[in-house]
């Protein structure tokens, strides 16, 4: 048989996760001017771009404004989108290799790290991952409840997801109702009664991982009067000389803007967000009821691994944090996907520049590809899985030109789709979810927001008419 | 970011030789993976050295014999060795300024990976590209629609 990549054999591209890595893997996919690829966009949940819409935060509309481009994406005839499918509940490896040439998985980083000390366990003590996917309104986290009738909450981390936590967790409800929140957790953040939000860093200010827009915009909060301390946001002095050796203006600028924090008076805005720094939880304390009643912590100092990295080292001071509530946000890391090798030491599919090897041989699996945070953990910004997608896309063209890909029983477009339509007769193509774009995008006009989600799955389909 | 991302789409192989074994079998391996520089490691598989092309070629110039030497005559004993929370940018300013070219990672004493200067610019050519496509989109939305090509 010819090599697949013609008008009469097209390339039949299997996509697992729609989040910005499979829309950038099939952008570039169809961006190839000598080869046909058909791509099927798979995803867990019935609605497409993944942390952008359940991730990314509500009050930063403008970094959602990126599903333009995947819209564009979308548009292309030989795209299909199949929402609310699952490896390895409706289908397995298996049947993706019966129907398709080339599998990539892109399902990202789906749980959290650990802090891995006593009390991580108790009551109110949650992983940010799941709280920012609440206030996003995924159908799998809506339901979940966090107790907001506490006055203290820390936030574990200082990246960017750390920023969104404290940041919602410290607006007003005029400020969260302009936003495209979900309407439950509009309402419960509503009537939070917290007042103090801590921020806590294990290092100092030029190394905490959030960007400069970030830190500012905690700055700025209507209803919260932000503050530091002098004596942990000014540099120490392995800091300095690394500053000195390779200046950084970024770096500079942060450790400006948190200066200036740390001298600000508080203006008498009803709350507190408090950034602390070269601190690390050691305990989260019971409150005798199972759940947070406080938060110990040591101070750490700062120390030069071998190629120069400052590290956090445990000091002997000791401190009390009475703190309620407690949001972990100290990285994420992937799930293996059932039937698909995993490397356990990074929380990643095993794989060599985006191909998936063989535990045994490592060498690669014919066919099977990874990219984005599934492929390298997670790291960088959104548009950082563009030019990793395309190193994977890089390396399927090259194997598809050696007339290395799977050889598909029957790669039949139409085969697939009753496949699927049999295992999952709920799920939603792309038109569908166009329609409830625009259903949402209605409903938040009425109200002066964004749009208002539809947050359970057979609310969706009611919307659709399917229920 | 740290360098523990780099090691993650590398692949679990890193390739090592002894120190009693000949020049001549650790050009082999340099050869068959068509790779720069070889970690050199003791029986327990921590790492003691490192063998590069480089000190290879500098040996050869002058001596006609180096092929049948051991390993532990012409390696670099005095390793730089990384770790998976290292990060990249410190990384990549060692690792120019100190002119390494490879860098092996060790977590808890047990060699995980090694890592070029080579993926050290790939990853942060890859961090910028990512930064400005994002910035760029961000800029064009605010000024109305994207920008359409």
């Amino acid at each position: 048989m010819s090599r697949p990549g013609t008008d009469a054999q097209p390339l039949r591209v299997a996509i697992i996760g729609a989040g910005p890595t499979g829309f950038y893997a099939t952008d570039q996919l169809f961006r190839q001017p000598d080869v046909v690829v058909d791509v099927d966009l798979y995803d867990r949940v019935p609605t497409p771009f993944g942390l952008v819409r359940a991730g990314v935060a509500p009050d930063h509309q403008k970094i959602k404004a990126v599903t333009a481009a995947f819209d564009k994406v979308a548009s292309h005839p030989r795209f299909r989108f199949f929402g609310g499918v699952e490896l390895g509940r409706h289908l397995s490896v298996d049947d993706l290799r019966a129907h398709y040439h080339m599998i990539i998985y892109t399902t990202g980083a789906q749980t959290d790290r650990r802090m891995g000390i006593t009390g991580e366990d108790l009551q109110r003590s949650h992983a940010a991952t799941e709280f920012v996917a609440w206030y996003n309104g995924h159908p799998d986290y809506r339901d979940l409840t966090f107790d907001l009738s506490q006055e203290r909450a820390a936030v574990v981390g200082v990246g960017n997801v750390a920023a969104d936590v404290a940041r919602i967790l410290s607006r007003t409800p005029e400020e969260l109702a302009t936003t495209d929140i979900a309407d439950y957790a509009l309402e419960a953040l509503s009537a939070s009664r917290i007042r103090e939000v801590y921020v806590l860093g294990r290092r100092g200010p030029a190394q905490a991982a959030f960007t400069n827009p970030e830190v500012r915009e905690l700055g700025e909060l209507a209803g919260a009067d932000v503050n530091a301390r002098a004596d942990e946001v000014e540099l120490d002095e392995l800091t300095r000389q690394a500053l000195e050796r390779a200046p950084d203006r970024g770096t500079q600028k942060k450790v400006e803007i948190l200066n200036d924090y740390a001298h600000r008076t508080p203006t008498g805005k009803p709350k507190r967000l408090i950034m602390r720094f070269l601190v690390s939880p050691v305990e989260l304390r019971d409150d005798g009821h199972g759940a947070v009643g406080g938060m110990r912590l040591v101070k750490n100092r700062l120390y030069a691994t071998a190629t120069g990295t400052l590290q956090p080292k445990a000091t002997d001071q000791f401190e009390e944090l009475p703190v309620g509530l407690v949001f972990r946000s100290v990285g994420y890391r992937g799930v293996p996907l059932p039937g698909v090798p995993f490397n356990d030491d990074w929380g990643v599919i095993l794989n060599e520049k985006g191909r998936v090897l063989d535990p045994q041989t490592k060498h690669p699996l014919v066919g099977q590809y990874t990219a984005g945070w599934i492929k390298r953990g997670p790291t960088g910004v959104i548009g950082t899985n563009k030019p990793d997608a395309v190193e994977t896309v890089t390396g399927m063209l090259e194997d598809l030109a050696r007339d290395i890909h799977l050889r598909p029983a029957d790669p039949s477009p139409d085969t697939v789709e009753r496949v699927v339509r049999d295992r999952q007769p709920q799920y939603l193509s792309y038109q569908d979810w166009q329609r409830l774009d625009e259903l949402e995008t209605r409903r938040g006009k009425e109200t002066g927001r964004p749009r208002v989600k539809f947050t359970r799955v057979k609310d969706m389909l009611a919307a659709l008419g399917r229920a | 970011m740290n360098i523990a991302s780099l090691l993650a789409k590398k692949g679990p192989k890193v390739i090592t030789v002894q120190p009693e074994q000949t020049i001549r079998q650790a050009l082999a391996l340099l050869a068959d993976h068509n790779i720069g520089a070889l970690v050199v490691v003791d029986r327990d598989g921590g790492p003691v050295g490192i063998l590069s092309e480089r000190d290879v070629v500098r040996n050869a110039a002058r001596d006609e014999a180096v092929f049948a030497k051991t390993v532990s005559a012409l390696m670099t004993k005095d390793l730089i060795l990384g770790v998976p929370q290292d990060d990249l940018e410190s990384v990549g300013h060692t690792m120019t300024n100190r002119r390494i070219r490879h860098l092996p990672v060790v977590d808890q004493r047990r060699l995980v990976g090694i890592i070029s200067i080579g993926d050290v610019v790939k990853a942060q050519r890859d961090l910028y590209r990512g930064e400005v496509e994002t910035l760029q989109f961000e800029l064009t939305e605010e000024h109305g629609k994207p920008a359409t090509r």
